[in-house]
């Protein structure tokens, strides 16, 4: 396995280069995901709490689903559902082409999705911890309802909810390791595809798990700088 | 068509005589890998856990570095490892007598998943060992308990009320992680549905064993929930 090492190098010959470019899919793939999932989440965290009990159970009824779904369940369900949703939609316009969703953009939803479901339940618990007494001051002031959440509510809920919205990314993260299975060609992927070129599983296999804990760690580190940044407010008042 | 027809195409009732033995089979696999790893699991995890907060340093920093990488690394990639990694060493395991163990997709899932839980449920349980406050163990000293009776009589019930959640948290992850199974040849659950999706390239299979999935997973919901209630209920005043 040492004498192997070899096929790890970025130069000629060497798999490191193609492993470094699924892990820059992988990220690409998991960083896609954010911008449209947490604010969904969020979306669904205030339907949750909306007075109308038809959004309610709407809201209960999407967390419900996409949390007790496996990923790679609500995976395939996107991606051949999309498909075939879009070729009965085109048929029935008369149109006759196969169609074919691109596995990255079918990806994203469905990560998304879960995300969004995830994530809301995090929102739900940060925005319970935004005080009574936070809104009925902006409305002394006489800030509109946009105001408030946007420059009173979630300031604050950001510093409270970050722990467990970076729990959320990082189980996205490895989550992303299922699109291996729709043929994207992400991190796991390029790995599978380097054993079955080499016969060297237990080194490329172990080489992605490194990588994927870099990636994490990374994660990590750039997680620490943002919970440092929506403190800092809290740090001074205190 | 009659509306009966129309009520069996819709409903894909064929498609459940066809496969529905095979799903029920599936299902069965499922629950059988996940009640496994995970009752086998929490032993592992509360030994590592044990093994974090212990006085020894090496133990201690092994403990964490197995924690770290299996929380670290995708289930997949573990999985992978475990299956085509280690099974790659045929002679390796012939000569031990192990191939029969190494070779099958069922051990292989089985070990990756139990390693898998064990690292999440060391956290849990170590948050829970936290939770414990010094006192109770001065108190149980005090008392002449020795250092078993302690863990089994004074510890442990306090860590299982804590961890109750968490530990059903974990086991509804570990209910829905199984469906990789399916990628390293195991007919479970979502292997069935595959199998039946890449035959009839009817859509319902999805979503039949989509529903399946909730079931489970709220059926395990609500019994943490009543064992929550029951660990808990010296805690809450009562009604009367």
């Amino acid at each position: 396995m040492f004498e192997s090492l070899g096929l790890l190098s970025l130069g000629a010959g060497g798999w490191g280069g193609a492993l470094l470019a699924g892990a820059g899919v992988t990220m690409a793939l998991a960083l896609a995901c954010v911008p449209l999932g947490l604010p969904l989440g969020l979306l669904v965290a205030l339907c949750s709490k909306s007075p109308n009990a038809t959004v309610r159970a709407m809201a209960a009824l999407f967390s419900i689903c996409f949390r007790g779904l496996p990923e790679l369940l609500t995976l395939l369900i996107v991606y051949y559902g999309i498909q075939i949703a879009l070729q009965k939609f085109q048929a029935y316009w008369g149109g006759s082409a196969e169609f074919s969703i691109n596995a990255f953009v079918a990806a994203v939803i469905a990560f998304s999705l879960v995300l969004a479901a995830f994530s809301s339940e995090v929102w739900l618990g940060a925005l319970k911890t935004v005080a009574r007494g936070q809104y009925e001051g902006a409305q002394a002031l006489g800030l509109s309802r946009r105001q408030t959440f946007f420059k009173v509510v979630l300031p604050q809920v950001m510093r409270v909810a970050l722990p467990g919205l970076s729990n959320n990314w990082l189980s996205l993260l490895k989550d992303t390791a299922l699109v291996s299975t729709i043929s994207l060609v992400d991190l796991m992927r390029q790995t599978s595809l380097a054993v079955n070129a080499t016969k060297e599983p237990m080194l490329f296999y172990l080489a992605a798990c490194c990588l994927y804990l870099l990636l994490s760690s990374i994660s990590g580190f750039c997680i620490a700088q943002l919970e440092k940044h929506y403190g800092q407010g809290r740090e001074r008042a205190s | 068509m009659t509306a009966g027809e129309r009520f069996a195409e819709w409903f894909g009732l064929e498609l459940f005589q066809r496969y529905g033995a095979q799903l029920l089979d599936g299902l069965l696999l499922t629950l059988q890998l996940v009640a496994l790893s995970s009752s086998v699991g929490m032993v592992l995890g509360v030994l590592l856990a044990l093994g974090r907060t212990s006085r020894w340093r090496s133990l201690q920093y092994g403990c964490r570095a197995y924690v770290y990488f299996f929380r670290g690394s995708p289930l997949l990639a573990q999985l992978f490892l475990i299956y085509y990694g280690l099974g790659s060493f045929h002679g390796f395991w012939r000569d031990l007598g192990l191939w029969g163990w190494f070779g099958d997709p069922w051990f292989c899932a089985l070990l990756a998943f139990t390693l898998n839980t064990a690292a999440y449920q060391a956290e849990i349980f170590r948050g829970g060992l936290l939770s414990v406050p010094r006192a109770h163990y001065e108190a149980a000293t005090a008392l002449g308990l020795n250092r078993t009776t302690t863990f089994f009589k004074v510890t442990m019930p306090q860590v299982l009320i804590v961890t109750v959640g968490p530990l059903g948290n974990e086991l509804i992850l570990i209910i829905k992680a199984s469906a990789i199974v399916s990628l390293v040849t195991l007919l479970d659950l979502m292997g069935v549905a595959k199998l039946a999706f890449s035959r009839t390239f009817d859509f319902q299979v999805y979503v039949w064993v989509a529903l399946v999935y909730l079931l489970v997973v709220e059926c395990v919901r609500r019994g943490v929930n009543r064992l929550d209630r029951r660990l808990t209920q010296h805690l809450r005043p009562t009604d009367e």
